[in-house]
């Protein structure tokens, strides 16, 4: 296979000319507005062609609406919105055998290079940031909506069908959006920087696979306007089938999300495998690196199975095929193996990344080696494998042939020997260490303290007979709660408040960053722990009426939730106003951190680095008097060596 | 680079010693209130053996989970006491020490980890297997069984968004209400009509997903009178909230004398509902209207 080791598209230098594809002269670009023009226009065209050729199905189903014309003009709109950003023009060009025309200046300031398709990986994982962070607020309102109902057991403030929506979008935007939320920002931006690249392998699919975000984003959103879809994240037939045109935008957009997390991963795995700088052995991989390529391993295996169940599903709504319904052939285990095939590892994928965010700044803050790194790499890879072969303790009581029942037990808790590898090297870590509780080292702690919670409440889900009672029951929302909002996104905003420095050149208020940490640490917690005995006691998810002997803890889970909700809101009114206007610079290498991004310029340069750093040394030698400097600059150079040369092995 | 701090490098107490008796102590008293304070009042109680089974795992794995949470919390609790850059320290005076990882400890993890892991996967296997399936749906054709034969078929259908129940045995009527007889076996066979339901019967700790075309079965033995709450606990729509209702354990007398007048009270409609079977096709209306097949005498479809 060819790589391609010329000077990066959209990354070069100043002076480089449009022979190196680097510059473009100024005018019109295509941008994220002409994106949403052509969407539409897009989505009109599919939903025109989808009433034409299949007038008839609103009939059948009795739904009022056609769900060919609704997946087509969903189809449609996408094609358009890529169109619309400028991204097909390159492949297209290419297909008709024309050289396409450099993409565009890679030193342009101000903000509108962040709403356009472009090809530098730091522009495309700030994109990234403020993206998911959008969604992850927007979805969190939606969980106080889902609070507010929950105040009372009788007292309604929702429609049930009202209700089971904004518990479905909750759900669905959460799980299928936060997969991106370590990868998408942060890998995007610091891998290179990591590992000593110019670029990445494939800046196309790293820019596509952000840009394929705010049109599921939409697209899911959307539902909202056409009656929801009320089957939850899981989607399970034939409840799925049975739905409106709401869950048309459910299979579009998680498998929109699908393509974008096939992208992303491809070009991560690429980008390790083939652009580490001479001298960065797998042995001083950063632990950050490792982390994101076990989970880019697991996106690319778990998520096409994830594309072809919706496509099943696509295909029982609008074909009218029975694959998912029994009464004609079909299964609805076929969906539920499925869905649970991608969605078990999916778990894995969104708590690696925060794995490797903590053990990444643990060292930092400790001053010290991190303890047993290839016990840390062997167990997220260790997480990483066996997550394929657990998604079964999904089903234990779905009316499946029991006989599998012991070895998914079995599975489901050998996991935990490779995910109590994160506690090891943790504490590993701690030991005689010189601890600094700045702001991210707080979110170190706040993981390590919420995801024993989410991992112990694990091995009850494994076991057989506790499950039977907790199943299905807010016991198991408290417990993927407690891993992924608990771990992910704790170590998230311990790696903004660590990173963002180095993105920005600002320095953010400690004092700021502190009082975020602590009302979102105790806030957290007294939401999502109370939730545990609610399961544990007969409340069943996703369900509008509850016994009034529960009303209590509910209601105290409603308020912490809404004073998070508040946490949360403090967080950006600070983050924003500080990025804004404080803008206070912040000194270079604020952390001391031996990590080779930091060892660079502050914002990083355009193209990374000058010169191809040679890495001489592990980023966690803290302690060790003699120890030698991660990096020696090389020599000038417009190509990113390849890790085979210069002793990379 | 600064070194090793002198006074990480100074330091000869003992750490490790300290953190383990503190950890022991806490310990035996944590998993001691777990298992003799807590325990026996923990979910879903004790009203059957399968019932008394989740409840005696879910306590058993408390008291596993106690040392290892106190474990954790201790030692980062001890390490940042102890560890932690005190006021007018700075990393200028030097770093943490300088280790990369213990063979003795990382071992020693690896080996009490797994040791742990596949005595708790032992253990759940035993309790999954002695209570003839804990309770929990084992599908058309359950390996786990009671050894009883003579058991009390009660058929559960679920459909949007209700359940009801029939009896072979009582000429297969059918209720809506569920009454059960106390130190009987029972079988639940679990069905639905369209969608994906689940019939969770909390404190008989019985829980089984009712789909479409399969019969689940699960099995329970009340051994105590009294009340339970049937809850459906896999979203199944608009109304999936409001899908329960209450059943009663009974003596077995008080459980005949309801059955079999409701067999006799019910008989000109049992007559016209399709003849029992462990499942029902849905018909072309699909969900919820779809109990009748085509061709049904009462059916018009």
């Amino acid at each position: 296979m060819a790589i391609d080791m010329s000077a990066p598209t959209g990354v070069g230098r100043p002076g480089d000319s449009p022979a190196n594809g680097t510059s473009r002269g100024k005018g019109f670009r295509l941008n994220a507005l002409t994106a949403l023009i052509a969407g539409a226009i897009g989505y009109l065209f599919g939903h025109w062609a989808g009433n034409a050729i299949a007038s008839g199905y609103q009939q059948v189903q009795g739904s009022g609406q056609n769900d060919i014309a609704v997946i087509l003009g969903y189809l449609f709109g996408t094609v358009g919105w890529f169109a619309g950003l400028g991204a097909l023009n390159y492949p297209i060009k290419k297909i008709f055998g024309c050289e396409p025309a450099g993409d565009e200046p890679s030193y342009e300031k101000g903000v509108g290079k962040y709403f356009r398709f472009t090809l530098d990986h730091k522009v495309v994982g700030v994109q990234y940031l403020f993206g998911m962070l959008t969604y992850f607020f927007v979805a969190g309102l939606l969980a106080l909506a889902i609070r507010t109902e929950l105040l009372s057991p009788t007292n309604h403030i929702f429609s049930p069908d009202i209700y089971l929506e904004v518990v479905s979008e909750h759900g669905t935007l959460m799980m299928m959006m936060m997969t991106s939320v370590v990868m998408g920002p942060f890998g995007n931006y610091l891998i290179p920087l990591m590992i000593g690249a110019k670029r990445v392998a494939f800046p196309r699919l790293e820019a596509a696979s952000f840009w394929f975000t705010p049109a599921s984003f939409v697209i899911l959103l959307s539902a909202l306007w056409m009656g929801g879809f009320q089957s939850g994240w899981t989607g399970y037939a034939p409840l799925s089938i049975q739905q409106g045109v709401g869950q048309d935008s459910y299979i579009m957009a998680f498998a929109l999300m699908g393509f974008s997390m096939i992208c992303a991963s491809t070009n991560m795995i690429a980008t390790i495998i083939n652009y580490r700088a001479p001298g960065m052995r797998w042995s001083r991989l950063p632990i950050l690196v490792w982390s994101l390529m076990a989970t880019a391993f697991m996106m690319v295996l778990a998520v096409p199975v994830l594309i072809d169940g919706l496509y099943v599903m696509a295909l029982d709504r609008t074909a009218q095929t029975s694959l998912l319904y029994g009464a004609h052939g079909g299964s609805p285990f076929l969906w539920e193996n499925l869905f649970w095939f991608f969605g078990h590892p999916e778990v894995y994928l969104l708590a690696v990344p925060g794995f490797g965010i903590v053990s990444e700044l643990a060292p930092v803050f400790c001053r010290k080696p991190l303890f047993g790194y290839k016990t840390s790499a062997a167990g997220m890879i260790g997480v990483s494998v066996l997550s394929f072969f657990v998604w079964q303790h999904h089903l234990f009581q779905s009316g499946m042939n029991p006989d599998m029942r012991p070895m998914f037990m079995l599975t489901t808790e050998l996991i935990s020997i490779p995910t109590g590898f994160l506690y090891l090297v943790g504490m590993g870590t701690l030991w005689k260490a010189r601890i600094k509780f700045d702001v991210p080292m707080l979110f170190v702690a706040g993981l390590f303290f919420n995801f024993l919670f989410g991992g112990l409440s694990g091995v009850y889900l494994s076991d057989v007979p506790a499950d039977v009672t907790i199943h299905g029951s807010f016991f198991v929302m408290a417990h993927f709660h407690y891993t992924i909002m608990g771990a992910l996104i704790f170590a998230v905003f311990g790696a903004i408040y660590y990173w963002t420095p180095l993105i920005t050149g600002i320095q953010l208020s400690s004092k700021l960053g502190k009082i975020h940490f602590w009302t979102m640490f105790i806030t957290f917690n007294s939401t999502f722990l109370p939730l545990f005995a609610i399961g544990l006691l007969g409340q069943p998810r996703r369900v509008f009426e509850y016994a009034h002997r529960l009303q209590t803890l509910n209601d105290w889970v409603s308020i912490s939730a809404y004073l998070l909700g508040l946490s949360l809101t403090f967080f950006v009114v600070t983050f924003v106003w500080q990025l804004a206007v404080v803008r206070k610079p912040s000194p270079k290498n604020p952390w001391h951190s031996r990590g080779l991004e930091w060892q660079g310029a502050m914002p990083p340069l355009p193209h990374n680095f000058d010169t191809i750093p040679v890495i001489q040394s592990g980023p966690y030698e803290y302690g060790d008097p003699n120890a030698i400097p991660m990096v020696e600059w090389g020599t000038n150079g417009d190509v990113t060596a390849p890790a085979s040369v210069g002793g990379a092995s | 680079m600064a070194g090793v701090s002198p006074k990480i490098s100074g330091d000869t107490r003992k750490h490790g010693t300290r953190i383990f008796i503190i950890w022991l102590v806490a310990s035996i008293i944590g998993s001691s209130l777990i298992y003799f304070v807590l325990g026996p009042h923990l979910p879903p109680g004790t009203m059957t053996n399968q019932a008394r089974g989740q409840q005696f795992d879910i306590k058993v794995l408390s008291t596993v989970a106690t040392p290892v949470l106190l474990f954790v919390w201790i030692y980062m609790g001890y390490a940042t006491i102890t560890w932690r850059l005190k006021k007018g320290e700075s990393w200028a005076d030097g770093d943490g020490m300088y280790l990369k990882g213990n063979r003795k400890v990382q071992g020693w993890w690896y080996f009490i980890t797994s040791a742990t892991v596949l005595s708790l996967a032992v253990f759940g296997t035993y309790e999954l297997i002695a209570p003839a399936g804990a309770g929990g749906g084992e599908g058309p054709s359950p390996i786990w069984k009671p050894a009883s034969h003579h058991m009390l078929q009660v058929q559960v259908i679920a459909q949007q968004w209700r359940f009801t129940y029939r009896f072979p045995q009582y000429g297969g009527m059918e209720t809506t209400s569920l009454e059960l007889p106390n130190n009987t076996q029972i079988q639940f066979n679990v069905t639905s009509l369209d969608v994906i339901h689940d019939f969770w019967a909390y404190q008989l700790g019985v829980k089984a997903d009712a789909n479409p075309d399969v019969n689940n079965v699960a099995y329970a033995k009340p051994d105590q009178l009294g009340r339970f709450t049937v809850r459906c606990d896999e979203l199944c729509g608009v109304w999936h909230g409001a899908m329960y209702n209450y059943g009663t354990v009974v003596t077995p007398s008080q459980f005949n004398t309801w059955a079999t007048n409701l067999e006799k009270q019910n008989a000109a409609v049992t007559k016209l509902l399709p003849k029992y079977a462990t499942t029902y096709t849905p018909s072309y209306t699909g969900a919820g209207g779809g109990y009748y097949p085509p061709g049904d005498p009462n059916g018009n479809l």
